[in-house]
C-alpha cells in the first residue's frame, strides 16, 4: 500500500521517476537538482530501475543522449537547472517538433550574472518558446504527481511531446515534505508502456530530423504548435484519469478563496503556499482577496485562466519570478495581458510585479506589499510599466 | 589482439556488396569525395546500422524533406552532438534488448561528422562518448574545412590552405596553423580501434570501418575526402588527389590497434609534396619558403607516425 513519508522532495521525484520505469537516464550535476540524479543513480545502481544511467560529460550532452534514447524507442529521463539549462537550450528546440516525449524536471534557478545558485524563473522563462509542455508544481506531492502525469501525456500517442515540470530549486527540490508515493501496480496502469508511432528500426528505417527547406519549414513548425495546443485535452484527461485512481485532482489553473474576491494575486510555483497563507490573514482583516495559480504553463490555458477570474475581480497583482529585462512587464504578466485583451466586457486591471530574484524571500508581507500596491493603482496609474518588490536602496 | 578481428577476410574489388545504403539523387557537387567516402562507408557497414549524423554537407545533401537518401535508419539532431546521439541510441538498444523490448541481434550504431563537427565543435561529445565506451563506430569526413557553410577554416585546414576565412592577403598567406591531429586525440582516449583513410584506397577505407563495426567499445575511423567545389580542383581528380595525398606521405594511413600504430602503406619512395599542393587552387599563392616548410613538416610528421608503428 503507498503510504505517507517525510522525504526531501528532490528523492520523491527521483523515486517518482523510478516508478514512472525511466530507461534511459542522462543527466550533469548543476545545484539544487544534483539529488534528483545521485538518487537516480542509486536506484539504477542497486538494480531497483532498470534502466541506462548515462553520466554525460554537459547538459547539452544529456539532452542529446535522451533525444538519441527517445528516437530509438526508450523513455527517458533528465533534469537541470539554470546556467546547465541554458547550456541544454540548443537542443531543447529540437524534441518539440520530432515529437520525441522527453521527460524532464527542472529545479528553477537564477541566471548569472551574477552567478546565483538559488531559486527563481530566469532560467525556464528564456526557454519559454521551446514548444514543451511545461507544468509548475506548488509542492512536494504536486512535484511527484506532475512528474508521473508527464509520461502519461508526453508518451499518448495523441501528444508525443515533451514535457517539463518545473519545481522551485531549494525552496521546493531541497524540503522535506509529507509525500504519498503511489504503488508500483497503480502506477504501472496509469502510465503504460512506451510506444512511439515511429522509431529508428534497422526493420524499418526512417529518416529523423531532415533539413526542413522553405517549402516545408512553415508547415513543420505549424504542425507542433497544433500538436501543442490540441495536448492541453489530454492533459487535461490526464488529470481527471490521476484523480480517479489517487485520488488529488489537479487543473490548469487553481483558485483559492475566488468567491467576491476584487483583488487577486497571480502566481506560479511554490511561493503559491506563501500567498494562501497570506490571502487568510488579509481575508481575516475583511480584504477581499484571493488567488489564482498557473499550473499549467505551456500550452497556456487561457480560457480556463479568463474563466477562473470571475465576475467581482477588479484587480489582478501578476507576480513574476524573473525580470524580462528591457520588456514592458514579466513573461507570465505579458501573456495574461495578452489573455486579458481578448476578455469579453470589461477585463480587470492588471499589474506586474517582479519578486523572488534569485532566492530573495517571498514572504507574506511581500504578498501584502502587493496587494496594497495594486490596490493603489487601481485608484492612481502607476509611474513605472512593473515593479521589483523589495530592492534595497542601501 | 581484436578477437573478433580473425574471422573478417577482408573486402575485395571483386566482392563490393552491392546495396547503396546512401541512395544516388542525392544533392552533393560533382565528384564530391567525402560523399564517395561515406558511399563506400555505408557499403562497409551494411544494413544493420543506426546512423547519427552530425550537420553539415552529407547531412544538408542526403536529407532535404521530403526526400531522403538513406536507406538505413538515421537521424540528424544538430552540428556537434552526433556522437552523444548515437551514445543515446546505443544505451536505448542495451535497455531495450535486456528487458526484451526489441530482439537481442546486434545493430551498429554510427555516427557521422565532418572534420569541423568532429575536430572543433564536436570535440567534448565525441571525447565523453569515447570514455564512457558506447559501442559505436565514429566516422569523420575530413574534407579539411566548413564546406557546409562555405569553405571557412577548420581546425583541421592544412598550414597554407586558402578558405574565406584564412583568405591570402598582404599580411597573411592562408592558414597559419599546422592541421590538428585529430587521430591522435581519438586514440589517447585509449579506445580499441582508430584508424585514417583515404577513397583512393577504398577497399582499405572499407576494411578499417568494418573493423571499427566489430570491434566492442567506441572505434574511429578519420577519412580525408577531397572537395572540389572547397578547394578549387577538378571533381574528375577527387581520387587522383586522395591518391597523391598518400603518395606524398602528406596524409599516412594507418591504424591504431588497442594503442599500437600499424602503417598502413609505407611510401618508401614520396612524391615531393607539390605534386599534391598544385592539384589544388587553395594552395596556389604559396611561397617558396612555405613550400619548403610544408615539406619539412610533412617529413617529420610521417617520421613520427613511422616511429610509433616501430614501438612494441
Ligand atoms: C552550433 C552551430 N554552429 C554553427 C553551425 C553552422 N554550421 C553548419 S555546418 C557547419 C560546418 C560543417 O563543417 P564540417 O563539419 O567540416 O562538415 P562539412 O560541411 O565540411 O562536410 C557550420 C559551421 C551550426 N549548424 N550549428
Ligand atoms: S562542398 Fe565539397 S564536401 Fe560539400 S557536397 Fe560539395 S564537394 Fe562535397
Ligand atoms: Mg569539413
Amino acid at each position: 500500500m503507498s503510504k505517507r513519508v517525510g522525504v526531501e522532495v528532490s528523492i520523491a521525484v527521483a523515486d517518482a521517476v523510478k516508478l514512472a520505469r525511466a530507461e534511459v537516464i542522462s543527466a550533469y550535476p548543476i545545484t539544487p537538482q544534483t539529488h534528483i540524479v545521485e538518487h537516480l543513480s542509486d536506484v539504477v545502481a542497486n538494480g531497483e530501475l532498470d534502466a541506462e544511467y548515462v553520466p554525460v560529460e554537459s547538459e547539452h550532452a544529456a539532452m542529446s543522449c535522451c533525444l538519441g534514447a527517445s528516437a530509438a524507442g526508450a523513455r527517458t529521463f533528465t533534469s537541470s537547472s539554470s546556467q546547465g539549462l541554458s547550456l541544454m537550450s540548443e537542443i531543447l528546440y529540437h524534441p518539440g517538433p520530432m515529437r520525441l516525449p522527453v521527460v524532464m524536471v527542472v529545479a528553477n534557478r537564477a541566471l548569472a550574472a551574477p552567478i546565483s545558485i538559488w531559486n527563481d524563473h530566469n532560467d525556464i522563462m528564456v526557454q519559454r518558446d521551446i514548444g514543451w509542455i511545461q507544468t509548475f508544481a506548488e509542492n512536494g506531492q504536486e512535484a511527484v504527481d506532475l512528474l508521473l502525469h508527464a509520461y502519461r501525456v508526453a508518451e499518448d500517442p495523441k501528444v508525443s511531446l515533451p514535457f517539463i515540470v518545473n519545481i522551485d530549486g531549494f525552496t521546493l527540490s531541497h524540503v522535506i515534505e509529507p509525500i504519498i508515493l503511489p504503488d508500483q501496480e497503480d502506477v504501472d496502469a496509469y502510465i503504460p508502456s512506451f510506444k512511439p508511432h515511429v522509431k529508428l528500426d534497422p526493420k524499418k528505417p526512417v529518416t529523423m530530423g531532415p533539413v526542413g527547406i522553405p517549402e516545408v519549414y512553415t508547415e513543420a513548425k505549424v504542425a507542433h504548435e497544433m500538436a501543442l495546443r490540441a495536448s492541453k485535452k489530454v492533459i487535461i484527461q490526464g488529470w481527471k484519469e490521476f484523480a480517479g485512481k489517487f485520488g488529488r485532482q489537479y487543473n490548469p489553473i487553481e483558485t483559492y478563496r475566488m468567491d467576491d474576491a476584487e483583488t487577486v494575486l497571480v502566481t506560479m510555483g511554490s511561493i503559491s503556499e506563501t500567498a494562501m497563507t497570506a490571502i487568510d490573514a488579509m481575508r481575516d482583516e475583511g480584504q477581499k482577496v484571493g488567488l489564482l495559480r498557473i499550473r499549467l504553463w505551456r500550452p497556456f490555458p487561457g480560457p480556463e485562466f479568463r474563466k477562473a477570474i470571475g465576475k467581482t475581480v477588479k484587480t489582478l497583482a501578476v507576480i513574476d519570478r524573473t525580470i524580462s529585462t528591457g520588456a514592458s512587464c514579466g513573461p507570465v504578466s505579458a501573456e495574461l495581458r495578452s489573455i486579458l485583451y481578448k476578455m469579453p466586457g470589461r477585463a480587470p486591471k492588471i499589474f506586474g510585479f517582479v519578486a523572488g530574484l534569485g532566492g530573495r524571500d517571498v514572504t507574506v508581507d511581500t504578498f501584502r506589499e502587493i496587494v496594497d500596491k495594486a490596490n493603489l493603482y487601481a485608484k492612481k496609474r502607476p509611474t513605472d510599466l512593473y515593479e521589483v518588490i523589495g530592492v534595497r536602496e542601501k | 589482439m581484436i578477437p573478433e578481428f580473425e574471422k573478417f577476410k577482408g573486402f575485395s574489388a571483386k566482392t563490393l556488396p552491392k546495396d547503396e545504403i546512401v541512395a544516388p539523387g542525392h544533392r552533393a557537387c560533382q565528384g564530391c569525395g567525402e560523399m564517395l567516402a561515406l558511399r563506400m562507408a555505408m557499403k562497409a557497414l551494411g544494413k544493420d546500422i543506426i546512423v547519427a549524423n552530425a550537420t553539415g554537407c552529407m547531412e544538408i545533401v542526403t536529407s532535404p524533406f521530403p526526400q531522403t537518401a538513406w536507406t538505413v535508419p538515421w537521424l540528424h539532431v544538430a552540428f556537434e552532438n552526433a556522437a552523444t546521439v548515437a551514445s543515446g541510441i546505443e544505451a536505448a538498444r542495451k535497455v531495450l534488448a535486456r528487458k526484451g523490448k526489441i530482439p537481442k541481434k546486434h545493430i551498429d550504431i554510427v555516427a557521422v561528422g565532418g572534420d569541423g563537427a568532429t575536430g572543433d565543435i564536436g570535440i567534448q561529445w565525441i571525447s565523453g562518448a569515447f570514455e564512457r565506451g558506447h559501442d559505436m563506430v565514429y566516422i569523420c569526413l575530413d574534407n579539411e574545412a566548413y564546406m557546409n557553410t562555405g569553405v571557412q577554416r577548420s581546425g583541421c585546414t592544412p598550414y597554407g590552405a586558402m578558405t574565406t576565412t584564412t583568405p591570402p592577403g598582404k599580411e597573411s598567406f592562408g592558414q597559419v596553423t599546422w592541421k590538428k591531429n585529430v587521430p591522435a586525440i581519438m586514440a589517447a582516449h585509449g579506445i580499441p580501434y582508430v584508424a585514417t583513410a583515404s577513397p583512393a584506397y577504398y577497399v582499405d577505407l572499407m576494411n578499417k570501418v568494418k573493423k571499427a563495426a566489430l570491434v566492442k567499445g567506441p572505434a574511429y575511423v578519420h577519412i580525408y575526402s577531397p572537395c572540389p567545389t572547397g578547394w578549387g580542383s577538378p571533381g574528375e581528380k577527387s581520387i587522383e588527389i586522395a591518391r597523391l595525398v598518400v603518395e606524398t606521405r602528406v596524409v599516412p594511413l594507418y591504424e591504431v590497434i588497442e594503442g599500437k600504430y600499424i602503417l598502413s602503406r609505407k611510401i618508401n619512395k614520396p612524391k615531393p609534396v607539390t605534386d599534391y599542393l598544385k592539384t589544388q587552387r587553395r594552395f596556389k599563392h604559396l611561397k617558396e619558403e612555405q613550400l619548403a616548410y610544408i615539406q619539412k613538416r610533412v617529413d617529420e610528421e610521417y617520421d613520427r607516425i613511422v616511429k610509433l608503428s616501430e614501438m612494441d
